[in-house]
């Protein structure tokens, strides 16, 4: 499992991670890390996914002591990596369809309880699609039940293993292949698409992260982190999608970095259902600086422009911004209950 | 020692003395009493080392058996109808990867219009997703498939689907023997998975396929089930000697030497019509009957040896392929190719109606008669169709088929839409 790798990293926290206590250091700073993904698989230039998968994965199998079972959803990360018969994945991976990541993992977690096998962990991962939409029932099911599964969601905003369609992950304003910004219409509707993330939370189960690839050692601590709870985990990470969201494929982690810094994406993470930290923003910026390095939002630049719709996603992000206490100047972010952050929500408490 | 059960309980019995290690599923009825026990069996401690997992819907309930099969573990579900088609995805998936699961289905009619009573229309619209199925003439031999589906499942790394008539098996209370635990511990060996998730020997399972080997793959799944043909008869033979009584194999043949008129038929139905069978034979007419033990994989052989010397094969059938009629008697036609027997398709005891002996018994003196078309409905109530076809060609908006017939049944009281 772990052949030792030339260590290639650089203009990452990897490399401080070799001035930090052993303990302290990132999982892919160590030439010993798992490589869960090896090289050879079929990703796009400047994936997020792959990215995120490796990451999360290392540091999963890290905590676990590299005793770990994953169980993938249909969708890009299974198609470019386990291209039969050749497969990228160094630990035990099953594949079954679309929409049943979560239980399958359930069935893995049953197995090893009633073997007795307490040595073994377990992650489900999925897309965005296989996540929030077609899988989104074995999710809730998992998560009630209180299996002991890690569930970690690669969001990529939409279905782009299909070519680029709308999912309930896609903000507004987005053109996706069925949100096309045609007849008056600028792309994805506003008011749709579902936090996938504070149902989690709403399901009480003991960990739910948010975190992107721009910040891998962040996430990294989460995974380790949530590998530290037993039960229903989830992590949802903001993976850029070059192809699907039209960015240069060097900008992969800029772009998940604006995402966050804009405050589009909030990261954070909750314990038994309520908010116990936030990633503040560093360096704010506005949405237009994130949008526009994105042929997906394109049509929102064009010839005079869609100031309506920009100003629509600012108060987005801005909503964002006071709800989470994503500022240095916001009130303490610990302790938001779900109630909270659904109080200041556009539609208000349900 | 038999014992008066119920055909549920007895089911549950068998399967937790299969030492299942995870139970998944989702109520659906008729199959809710077989869960319901094995649950309390799991509850109690008398199963022991068995994970109950009350999944979401089926779909889940058949996803978290691919999980723990993969993962090496005994894995068992069961369902019905709406739920077994709701799992129609899963059942292919699970085939496709190879794992043993075994399920229960409690036969019942598929809506709409919604109904939970007895055929085969379920299992039948899941014929081809690469499962083994087997179906139960009666509760003993629905208990006795059980433990024999295990071995088979196991045996060859294929999923198998025992299928027993809904209510009129599962609900039925009779004298039954379940076969103790030292008895079945002693016919059924330890799951040994031919692959399973490990992270001392990592492999992946369920990698994409292109067309380079899709074709050889899939045929493997064919080839297993041909091979079955072979298993399925050895393990009900070995499970004969050992339990002293027959049940299960390809198929059963009864008093159909030298019949002229053969019914082919598959489930529960066989104990009235074996009965019409010994009443006609006793007036010195030569009919006789084959219960389909296994319908997947398909028995040619078989059946063209016990059919061949027949003038006449009547199939009746539990479910209805809408736009041809026949689906068993479609395979049934196969196994005959090139003999000149007549063949006979006949839809019967769909949603539940009863196949009584009167009804067969006009069945085959129509037959006898030389007046049974290829296609018939036993049964049928035509002045009823007559009546609702005349509505919808008055135009207008008659309103729906099922509401329609029930209030010209005078069933329901509500009046005109």
């Amino acid at each position: 499992m772990s052949t030792p790798l030339p260590f290639y990293q650089t203009g990452t926290f990897a490399v401080g991670g070799r001035l930090l206590d052993e303990d302290d250091r990132a999982v892919q700073s160590d030439p010993e890390r798992s490589n869960a993904i090896t090289k050879g698989h079929r990703a796009c230039q400047g994936c997020g996914e792959a990215l995120g998968a490796r990451v999360v994965l290392d540091a999963a199998l890290r905590a676990a002591d590299g005793r770990l079972v994953a169980a993938n959803a249909t969708g890009c990360l299974e198609v470019f990596s386990t291209p039969y018969p050749e497969s990228s994945w160094r630990l035990p991976w099953i594949h079954s369809l679309f929409a049943n990541a979560p239980a399958v993992a359930t069935g893995v977690a049953a197995a090893l309880r009633a073997k007795g096998r307490t040595d073994i962990r377990v992650v489900g991962q999925g897309g965005d699609g296989g996540t929030v939409d077609i899988g989104f029932a074995c999710l809730s099911g998992m998560f009630e039940r209180g299996d002991d599964v890690l569930y970690v969601c690669y969001d990529n905003q939409g279905y782009m293993n299909t070519g680029v369609q709308r999912s309930g992950a896609t903000p507004p304003a987005a053109r996706t292949a069925t949100t096309e910004p045609l007849g008056g219409h600028s792309g994805n509707s506003f008011g749709q698409g579902k936090s996938a993330p504070l149902i989690a939370m709403a399901h009480e189960i003991p960990y739910v992260a948010t975190a992107t690839v721009a910040d891998l050692r962040d996430l990294e601590q989460k995974v380790t982190r949530a590998m530290s709870f037993h039960g229903p985990r989830y992590i949802h990470v903001l993976v850029p999608c070059p192809l699907g969201w039209g960015s240069a494929t060097g900008e992969t982690i800029l772009i998940a970095r604006l995402a966050k810094e804009s405050g589009l994406f909030p990261v954070f993470e909750a314990v038994e259902g309520r908010i116990t930290s936030v990633a503040r923003i560093r360096h704010k910026v506005a949405v237009e600086e994130y949008l526009r390095r994105q042929k997906r939002f394109a049509h929102l630049f064009a010839g005079d422009g869609r100031p309506d719709v920009l100003a629509r996603l600012q108060t987005l992000a801005n909503r964002n911004i006071e709800r989470y206490g994503l500022l240095d100047d916001a009130d303490e972010p610990t302790d938001i209950g779900l109630l909270d952050a659904l109080a200041t929500s556009e539609r208000g408490p349900v | 020692m038999r014992k008066q059960l119920e055909g549920s309980q007895a089911v549950a019995q068998a399967v937790a003395r299969c030492r299942p290690e995870v139970v998944c599923a989702y109520p659906i009825t008729p199959q809710t009493h077989i869960v319901e026990a094995l649950s309390r069996l799991a509850l109690s401690g008398e199963l022991e080392r068995c994970e109950v997992v009350n999944v979401e819907s089926e779909f889940a309930a058949m996803s978290v058996a691919i999980g723990a099969s993969a993962t090496g573990a005994r894995a068992y579900t069961a369902t019905a109808s709406q739920g077994l088609l709701f799992m129609a995805e899963v059942l292919f998936n699970a085939s496709g990867l190879g794992l043993p699961i075994v399920m229960t289905c409690a036969n019942r009619a598929v809506g709409s219009p919604i109904n939970i009573w007895n055929d085969h229309s379920d299992s039948m619209a899941m014929r081809d997703c690469g499962w083994i199925q087997l179906y139960a003439s009666d509760n003993q031999e629905a208990v006795d498939l059980h433990i024999q589906a295990f071995r088979i499942a196991e045996a060859l790394s294929t999923p198998v689907m025992v299928c027993m008539d809904g209510f009129v098996l599962t609900h039925a209370f009779e004298p039954l023997d379940v076969p103790s635990q030292e008895q079945v511990d002693g016919f059924l060996p330890g799951y040994e998975p031919r692959q399973v998730l490990d992270p001392d020997d990592p492999m992946t399972i369920g990698a994409m396929v292109g067309p380079e080997a899709f074709t050889e793959v899939r045929y493997l799944a064919h080839a297993k089930q041909i091979e079955a043909l072979d298993f399925i008869p050895q393990v009900a033979e070995e499970f004969r000697e050992r339990f002293g009584r027959a049940s299960g194999g390809l198929l059963d043949s009864y008093r159909s030497e030298g019949a002229e008129t053969v019914v082919v038929a598959l489930g529960s139905v066989l104990g009235t019509l074996a009965e019409v069978v010994d009443e006609l034979r006793d007036q010195g007419v030569a009919v006789g009957a084959v219960a389909l033990k296994a319908f997947r994989p398909f028995p040619l052989e078989e059946l063209r040896g016990v059919l061949g010397g027949a003038q006449r094969v009547i199939v009746l059938e539990r479910a209805l392929a809408v736009g041809i009629g026949g689906i068993v008697s479609s395979d049934v036609r196969t196994a005959l190719a090139g003999l000149s027997v007549e063949a006979h398709t006949v839809i019967a005891g769909l949603g539940g109606r009863a196949i009584t002996r009167r009804s067969l018994h006009a069945l085959l003196a129509q037959a006898l008669a030389g007046q049974l078309p290829e296609l018939h409905f036993l049964d049928l109530r035509t002045d009823v169709i007559e009546r609702e076809l005349e509505r919808t060609r008055d135009g207008g908006r008659p309103g729906p088929h099922a509401e329609s017939i029930l209030r010209d049944l005078r069933i329901v009281a509500s009046g005109p839409v």
